[in-house]
């Protein structure tokens, strides 16, 4: 098995793509180890065969430069999107003909003051400095270990929505221990996290396992218990054993001290698990570029049929990389109940494991990228809660923005339109040379 | 394949001996094992009541009247029947038929049913009204898994179907009461719906972006988009833009009259009616029609559907825009129908639960109908427990439907197999 491994390592990234094409059908069944999904793998994963660049190839191999313009661009579109409720906009344009100055005043300031207002949350402001920068490093922290479980995932070609679910069950456990269980200093923090990240990575190993034995997809799976997970949350948060004594609102006693991560910077939320982030960002690429295990994650994704012929255990790997999908989400879970809440409710998991999705996706699912995509998702969150207060511009701004964001980078060719990029240049990669002739073999085979 | 039906034949022992799979008679036996086990020899001892007619009806039916143990060991070993003939065919190398799952999910929900009402404080439920109620909360259900169906069939995931909905609910609200027609807010709703789908299309079939990632991502923007909305319009302004009034019920005289039936096919506003009229046209146009044929072509095998000259492209294009169609109407039940205002985040992931009960229903149009209704019954179960009080906390009813779609999915109602295209972008060449 090593051994394969170790050949497979010369061969699969040279595997013709035109055999990718023809095999379609073994492909969906990861060559009769699977069931049949409802998105065959093909689509899902990195196969290079069927279109001029799929998504994840090329959200791992995009530019850079298209990234930037589709902040750039959302941040615009949300801007509008702020200014067209304006009541100031609204009224210069009753007599935009008349003084037309007045009108694009009133609409730069509408877009400009709420995105200030964020920035001053975020970032910095004159008040308190780079403190709202520490705030924003706090937020994003699970951000980055969830997106990373989702990034993980994808690179194994696998659509891992499920984050919502594993930060909840996660949270749950890693609180419990931490306010039921009293351990010395050390200890307690180490079991803690233990706990959560077992709890989290059994919850993505049903995924996988459901995956590589049934087939079943994993979109839905995922789905569901996330749901499953909120309502398991809401029921235990409704016993005597997770609620404080005496009190009948569903949330959890404190945990204690000794449970939860150091402060970093005295007087900001901003915790140990933030440096966690870091190591995990670290891990995960040195997993995905450095080890063998990573490898195979990376071959599955790129070509299930190649990676079976080369000896990989496709559906060990599913299970696997679920788990520590699950396993990297739930050091956001935890991260929330011992670093940044300190308490257990029913919104422990706020909106993070959906954000995270967004996360993986702008960061092209690689590790750093995913760590600077939650920082700046984390920005967003940040700084709109500032936002609200200050220009009563509500939250949901930023779901627009960011999902806006996504959008744009998943679609290049669009940002290249906007822009009237050539689009005929960019095909400079070795990559290039194949697509023409799958093309090329295609059309003929027609 | 000729051993499947050699193999029951001494002598064809040299063959591999095809066996249909374990799956269905396993999961039937290890179910009706724990419906013997909980509700007859756990069960509960009060006798369940079950009110068929309301008092003020015209025609009075006696209720039933079910003791909840021995209710419970009846139906156990009525499943357990089930489950024995399912293995004694699998024995027999046949797998078992498709109404032996449907025939046991129907005893089983119902032995549950009684095992929950004989085991409240108030044993007593008017199976009417479950019933009624069911097919209300089943009504946007229904719309968004059509919706879930034209897009598969013609190969095109839609995960976006949450967002189908919501458009749809926000603008039917919106609409309705700035024209102060609910009518007219109807169609706007049909027309944000199909807006939705055609972003979906678009990005799709176009920029060729995968269809999953599309789906996801736009219901996060039809969430921000409607919430942001929702919180700068609608709040400040509630009489100007959150007041759509409802759609009036249309109770057809005399028909709407009879018990059970009655109030679900007759007394309905309508996009109830319109509900029973599009999965029939849905069903009729899919499976009977040359668009129906063309449709499905594209799903299964876009290059032959090509070679044959169907635009492929455009087949998927205004399919997904239909569908998004479809689901807006699902969308304005929430805002003109159940409730008369939006609310942010209206539909609560019923657009998943709509996407589950389309796999459930296996790609038909009339599976997808009926797995709504079980969903909807869930729904409703849920909460009229909440009023007669039972020993089943509500969160595990909440669970029910979405560890329902699990088992669904994993294969153990039988397996379900998408259109082969569904998810694959076509590009022609």
């Amino acid at each position: 098995m090593t051994n394969n491994g170790q050949s497979s390592k010369d061969q699969t990234p040279d595997v013709p793509s035109a055999e990718v094409r023809a095999a379609d059908v073994a492909l969906d069944t990861a060559g009769g180890a699977m069931g049949p999904s409802i998105v065959p793998v093909s689509s899902q994963s990195g196969d290079p065969g069927h279109q001029e660049g799929n998504v994840l190839r090329r959200i791992v191999m995009g530019n850079g430069f298209v990234s930037v313009l589709a902040v750039i661009v959302a941040l615009f579109l949300g801007g509008l999107l702020i200014a067209s409720t304006d009541s100031q906009v609204a009224k210069t344009a009753g007599y935009f003909l008349a003084r037309p100055g007045d009108f694009l005043q009133a609409l730069w300031a509408a877009m400009t003051e709420s995105y200030v207002a964020l920035f001053q949350g975020a970032v910095f402001n004159a008040r308190e400095g780079f403190k709202p920068l520490l705030e924003t490093m706090t937020v994003a922290t699970p951000l980055i270990c969830a997106g990373l479980g989702v990034a993980l995932a994808f690179r194994a070609g696998l659509f891992n929505i499920g984050a919502q679910g594993q930060i909840i069950i996660s949270a749950t456990l890693a609180a419990y221990v931490g306010f039921a269980w009293h351990l010395p200093f050390g200890l307690h923090l180490l079991v803690v996290i233990i706990m959560g990240v077992l709890g989290g990575a059994a919850w993505g190993a049903i995924v996988g396992i459901l995956k590589a034995r049934t087939g079943a997809h994993e979109v839905i799976v995922t789905i569901m218990l996330n749901y499953v997970a909120l309502f398991l949350l809401d029921f235990l948060l409704n016993t005597a054993a997770f609620r404080r004594p005496g009190d009948n609102s569903p949330i959890s006693p404190r945990l204690d001290e000794t449970a939860t991560y150091p402060v970093l910077i005295p007087g900001s939320r901003l915790h140990l698990g933030f440096l966690v982030a870091v190591a995990l960002t670290f891990g995960v690429w040195w997993m995905l570029n450095r080890s063998t295990i990573g490898f195979e994650f990376r071959a599955v994704g790129a070509n299930p049929v190649a990676a079976r012929t080369a000896g990989v255990k496709v559906s060990r790997a599913t299970i696997l990389v679920m788990a520590f999908a699950g396993a990297l989400a739930a050091f956001g879970g935890v991260a929330q109940v011992a670093g940044t809440e300190k308490v257990l409710t029913g919104g422990v998991a706020a909106q993070i494991g959906f954000d995270s999705i967004t996360v993986a996706l702008l960061g092209r699912s690689t590790p750093w990228g995913t760590f600077f995509a939650g920082l700046l998702f984390g920005a967003f969150r940040a700084g709109a809660v500032q936002m609200q207060i200050q220009t009563g511009t509500p939250i949901d701004i930023v779901l627009v923005v960011q999902s806006l964001i996504v959008l744009f980078i998943a679609a290049p060719p669009l940002i290249r339109s906007i822009f009237r990029l050539e689009p005929k240049k960019k095909n400079k990669t070795p990559k290039a040379a194949p697509k023409a002739a799958l093309a090329n073999a295609s059309g003929g085979a027609k | 394949m000729s051993a499947t039906t050699t193999a029951p034949k001494p002598g064809s022992t040299a063959l591999p001996v095809f066996r249909p799979s374990l799956k269905v008679p396993v999961s039937l036996g290890v179910l009706a094992l724990i419906a013997l086990f909980f509700f007859g020899f756990m069960g509960p001892d009060q006798t369940a009541e079950m009110k068929i007619s309301d008092a003020g009806d015209a025609v009075a039916v006696p209720a039933l009247m079910i003791p909840g143990q021995v209710g419970g060991i009846v139906f156990g070993i009525l499943l357990l029947a089930m489950a024995a003939y399912s293995v004694y065919l699998w024995t027999q190398g046949e797998k078992s038929p498709k109404w032996l799952p449907i025939a046991f999910a129907v005893v089983f929900v119902f032995a549950l049913l009684v095992w929950i009402v004989a085991g409240a404080r108030q044993p007593s439920i008017s199976l009417a009204g479950l019933v009624a109620g069911s097919v209300t909360l089943a009504v946007p259900l229904v719309f968004g898994s059509l919706s879930g169906v034209l897009c598969e069939r013609v190969g095109v995931v839609n995960i976006a179907i949450e967002g189908q909905l919501l458009g749809g609910a926000f603008t039917a609200a919106l609409v309705a009461t700035m024209t102060g027609s609910p009518y007219i807010g109807l169609i706007a709703a049909a027309a944000a719906g199909a807006a939705v789908s055609m972003v979906l299309a678009v990005f799709s079939i176009k920029y060729l972006v995968n269809q999953i990632i599309v789906g996801v991502v736009l219901n996060v923007l039809v969430s921000g988009l409607t919430g942001f909305l929702y919180g700068t319009l609608m709040v400040p302004n509630k009489e100007q833009f959150n007041t759509p009034g409802r759609l009036d019920i249309l109770p057809i005289p005399l028909l709407s009259d009879i018990p059970i039936i009655g109030p679900i096919l007759f007394e309905q506003s309508i996009a109830g009616y319109l509900m029973y009229i599009a999965v029939a046209v849905v069903w009729f146009g899919l499976f009977k029609t040359r668009w129906g044929l063309r449709v499905r072509a594209v799903g299964e095998h876009p290059q032959a559907a090509d070679t044959l000259g169907i635009n492929v492209n455009a087949t998927r294009f205004w399919n997904v825009t239909l569908g998004g169609a479809i689901a807006g109407i699902g969308g304005a039940v929430f805002t003109l129908v159940t409730i008369d205002s939006f609310t942010k985040d209206i539909s609560g992931g019923r657009g998943f639960i709509a996407l589950a009960a389309l796999i459930f229903g296996r790609w038909n149009p009339i599976g997808a109908f009926l797995a709504s209704l079980l969903f909807g019954f869930a729904y409703n179960l849920q909460s009229i427990l909440g009023i007669i009080g039972t020993p089943v906390p509500s969160q595990f009813m909440a669970m029910l439907p979405y560890l329902v779609t699990i088992f669904a999915v994993a294969g153990l109602v039988g397996k379900s197999r998408p259109p082969a295209a569904s998810g694959i972008p076509y590009v022609k060449g």
